[in-house]
């Protein structure tokens, strides 16, 4: 080994190495093993102070994932479903902290879907990543309750269910950041974690994820294949560091639209699609539920809506997080108890 | 208490005999119509009897409805302080629906104050009866519209305060507090009980024996509810996190904790040190309790039967990760939605051991409002002391009835906030989050935020080793299982002692919990007029600590006297002291309504006697 040579460490003095967990347990192609190293990259690249993150999950192969990255930072690998509701309950205790949280369809789509909703209610700051693949791994290939319509599989035979859209169901509840990828697709799911980790509310992805164990058949829309051959980018992504100038380049101004995100920081849109603006409530729902009829793999910003408060801002938080606050600002004086008794003589 | 006459008061007795007076000894009932302000009335009565220095007690018996079905209030007052419910002697007829039952469950020589325009079938003419006109009342005072069933109510505090004798300037003060002093309120009402008190004084003849006369049995107590208690107790723990979702009994809990902190720690500019969430279920409240605890927060939440079920798998994921929060189950009757408005003791089992699997769980059992606040702030000590779910068991005739108690004493420790490790302290000792390194099970921790890179780590409901990596080695199960088995027992040491009052000569000793303490003492007092006597254990918390094993081996025979069917503290007691289960007795018993004395009376004499004759 050449000893001169020296690792990049990036402005927060880590090198990519020491963003990374402890070896994936997952099948060899998993797609999750791949996002996971983005969420490495990404972190690496942003020079996230790791104890700055906490990373959350249910139950499920996703949510084993958080395990093998950031291994540096906190991690809490809840319940199967339950996982927003910890979430939560972390970043009430300590608001300052970004949270990661990862899912799956199962957990979320599923037994989890009243949290789902409900967490994106209160728009906590967290990046909630479903770890799309429409089916249950652990358990050996049930259908989820995002597997497509129609599909056939060997083991779970026949879904004649429809699909549950998970990105459709965040705009209903509230989430003011909605975005779907493909782990196939690692710049755009890089550039995506980069603008969800700016968003001071709740940024929810749904990656589809194939599962090379029970959901991977070329014709499946969940499959490595089909999402290679179909996936339909609305944009083309590029996130832009709060210091950064834009540069516009050639050609740009007709198809480029910026969207400022909370810390400053800015996500450059080059629209694929022309008319489609993510920003316009009714316009996403609409190309959600055209997708759908279409069969169309829309990938890309689905939903942007920075305008809700986030739970911290709401909460009227105070700037300490409530873990950390001094006992002097918990238990008042007895002149207060006092006080409050004397009410009641 | 009977006694003479201090004055040439009407009173009622047979011709020829000097009439009986019997003061500050009444069991009164209250028969109204959910929705319709009766609370007011009764409150208003409450609390003047407690102004007038004399001990009472009320509890509303209540359904689960909003507005249109009976309601009873029974108010004790009791110159010896005895607060247990007792079956009442004097009614306040005003429902409908329910006077034949009311008029019927009357003992012989009850007096009953009846609203004038019910037309009860039942006909008893060994009650004293005072038939009150409210509609003519209610014109005389020109009360309209929404207002008059409210005003209604009132009449029955003006008759019973001419009865009674309790000074009007009282009752209007009892007003004023409950309205918060809003004196136009107080008007409305007073003007109303002012022309009732007019009309008995002028129309009704006093021919029952009951009277109040002042005090001084009330100084320096104060009159709460028990869900208050707590809740202020809590906010004086330090308590940041509160996600609940609305249950009754507990529903008050967080009233009354909203209402406190946005009192005592909200600031002026809207800055809050604390945040309180209704939650989407019980599975989330409890969800981010944990979420909470594992960043460093005190949190609790508050519920009852149902929502502790749904609870459950969250329960055993706290004991296994071993992160606090407190959890209030303000009991009522189960299984299932059971009697939603009816209280209980019917939890604990379930509660001891809530989880699958081996999971065990401090559980605190209050019986007063002293020790709701206590346990309020003790309960964020003790979760972050021990790393562990704190279950605090009250009961809905605690959490939701006004009961006297002495003023809380301030917390008389700082906060603890347990083995937290902070980045010098990993930076020196090092970091494993299973480690046992003081040899008491209780294991260190660090907090997400800690900038120390060694001291994060995984948390997990899977198994796993010292280090919290996923595990499935059988030794490293074993060794975590063990630990968390000695923990347990540091516990028992941390958890509060039993309250031990020990008959001298007594062979026989009776364990109980919660609420039922007050007809047991009562009992207890009654059979010691009688000659017979026995020894008390009121249990405060499990784990058991070992004064409950010596208390048992200093008894011949030992009564646990619960208010559940299944005699569930029974049961936990011969498990855990299987040597001395054949001396464990069992009184069970649940039918909504709290024990009376003499119903604890009647079950313990069997036990009472057998011992004495065995002992003969």
């Amino acid at each position: 080994m050449d000893r001169t040579r020296t690792v990049a460490s990036n402005a927060a003095g880590l090198t990519k190495a020491e963003y990374g967990g402890t070896p994936s347990t997952l099948c060899v192609g998993c797609g999750h093993n791949s996002i996971a190293n983005q969420i490495i990259q990404v972190a690496f690249e942003l020079s996230l102070k790791p104890h700055e993150i906490v990373k959350l999950s249910g139950i499920g192969c996703s949510s084993k994932s958080p395990a093998y990255f950031l291994g540096m930072s906190h991690g809490f690998n809840a319940l199967h479903g339950r996982m927003p509701a910890v979430g939560s309950g972390a970043l009430m205790g300590n608001h300052t902290l970004r949270a990661i949280g990862v899912s799956g369809d199962g957990d979320t789509g599923s037994i989890g879907m009243g949290q789902f909703k409900h967490m994106l209610r209160r728009n906590v700051r967290m990046v909630y990543l479903v770890e799309n693949n429409g089916v249950y791994g652990l358990t050996k290939g049930q259908f989820s309750a995002t597997a497509d319509e129609g599909l056939d599989l060997k083991y779970a035979g026949h879904n004649d269910l429809p699909a549950i859209d998970l990105c459709l169901e965040a705009i209903a509840a509230g989430c003011g950041f909605v975005a779907r990828s493909f782990a196939g697709d690692a710049k755009q799911v890089r550039e995506l974690l980069k603008a969800a980790l700016s968003h001071r509310g709740t940024a929810f992805l749904d990656i589809i994820s194939p599962c090379v164990a029970f959901n991977n058949d070329d014709l499946s829309p969940k499959s490595y294949a089909y999402g290679r051959d179909r996936k339909s980018p609305l944009q083309e992504l590029g996130w832009i560091p709060k210091a950064e100038e834009i540069v516009l380049e050639q050609g740009d101004p007709g198809g480029l639209s910026v969207v400022e995100l909370h810390d400053g920081s800015r996500l450059k849109l080059r629209r694929v699609e022309a008319d489609f603006d993510p920003t316009d409530r009714n316009a996403s729902v609409q190309r959600l539920m055209v997708a759908a009829q279409k069969q169309e793999f829309i990938t890309g910003l689905i939903h942007y809506d920075p305008s809700r408060p986030s739970f911290a801002e709401a909460a009227r938080l105070p700037e300490a997080p409530l873990a950390a606050l001094p006992d002097d600002r918990l238990r008042p004086p007895p002149e207060a108890l006092e006080g409050v008794l004397q009410r009641y003589r | 208490m009977m006694t003479r006459p201090s004055r040439t008061a009407s009173a009622a007795g047979e011709s020829g005999k000097e009439p009986i007076i019997v003061v500050n000894d009444l069991a009164l009932v209250v028969a109204t119509v959910n929705g319709t302000g009766s609370q007011t009335a009764n409150t208003a009565l409450l609390r003047s009897f407690f102004s007038m220095g004399i001990p009472v007690h009320g509890k509303n018996i209540f359904p689960s409805n909003i507005q249109g079905l009976p309601t009873w209030f029974h108010i004790r007052v009791d110159k010896d302080g005895y607060i247990a419910r007792r079956d009442p002697t004097m009614l306040v007829a005003y429902n409908a629906q329910t006077i034949d039952a009311d008029l019927r469950a009357l003992p012989k020589g009850g007096v009953a104050v009846v609203n004038g325009d019910l037309a009860p079938s039942v006909q008893r003419d060994d009650l004293i009866t005072y038939e009150v006109p409210v509609k003519e009342l209610l014109r005389a005072t020109d009360q309209k519209g929404k207002l008059r069933d409210y005003a209604a109510n009132m009449t029955y505090v003006g008759v019973l305060a001419h009865l009674l004798d309790v000074p009007l300037a009282v009752v209007e003060e009892a007003l004023a507090v409950h309205f918060g002093r809003r004196q136009k309120l107080v008007d409305l009402n007073m003007v109303v009980i002012r022309a009732s008190h007019e009309w008995a004084v002028a129309e009704l003849e006093k021919r029952d024996p009951y009277r109040v006369e002042p005090m001084d049995a009330t100084d320096g107590l104060i009159l709460m509810t028990g869900n208050e208690a707590g809740a202020l107790g809590s906010v004086f723990g330090g308590v940041t996190v509160a996600p609940w979702y609305p249950i009754t009994p507990s529903t008050s809990f967080i009233d009354a904790l909203r209402e406190y902190l946005r009192e005592l720690r909200q600031k002026e500019d809207g800055e809050r040190s604390y945040t309180v969430v209704q939650s989407e279920d019980e599975l989330s409240a409890i969800g981010m309790v944990l979420g909470a605890g594992f960043a460093g927060a005190r949190a609790l939440t508050a519920t009852s039967g149902p929502g502790l079920s749904l609870m459950t798998e969250f329960a055993g994921l706290g004991y296994f990760a071993e992160i606090p929060g407190v959890i209030w189950d303000v009991q009522r009757v189960g299984p299932s939605t059971g009697l939603p408005t009816r209280t209980s003791q019917g939890d604990l089992a379930f509660a001891y051991t809530l989880g699958h699997g081996d999971t065990k769980h401090i559980v605190l059992l209050p019986s007063s409002i002293e020790e709701c606040f206590e346990f309020g702030w003790r309960s964020l000590d003790l979760a972050d002391q021990a790393q562990t779910p704190v279950f605090v068991l009250s009961d809905l005739d605690l959490g939701m009835n006004t009961w006297m108690g002495r003023s809380f004493t301030y917390p008389d420790a700082p906060m603890e906030r347990g083995k937290v490790m902070n980045e010098e302290e990993v930076a020196e000792h090092g970091f494993g989050r299973y480690v046992d390194r003081d040899g008491d099970g209780i294991t260190y921790r660090t907090l997400p935020g800690n900038p120390n890179p060694a001291s994060a780590y995984f948390t997990r409901g899977t198994g796993h080793n010292a280090n919290a990596v996923y595990s499935e080695r059988a030794e490293d199960w074993l060794e975590n299982t063990e630990r968390l088995s000695r923990k347990f027992d540091t516990i028992r040491e941390l958890v509060p002692a039993s309250e031990v009052d020990v008959a001298p000569g007594a062979t026989v000793g009776v364990i109980a919990f919660g609420t039922t303490r007050y007809a047991i003492e009562e009992a207890r007092d009654r059979l010691a007029k009688r000659g017979i006597h026995f020894s008390t254990l009121r249990l405060k918390a499990l784990p058991l600590r070992p004064d409950v094993r010596s208390f048992v081996e200093a008894h011949d025979r030992v009564v646990v006297v619960e208010m559940n069917r299944d005699a569930q503290l029974a049961g936990i007691l011969r498990a855990e002291l299987p040597d001395l289960a054949p001396r464990i007795d069992s009184v069970a018993y649940l039918d909504g309504m709290p024990f009376t004395a003499p119903f604890v009376e009647e079950r313990l004499t069997p036990f009472l006697m057998r011992v004495a004759a065995e002992v003969a």
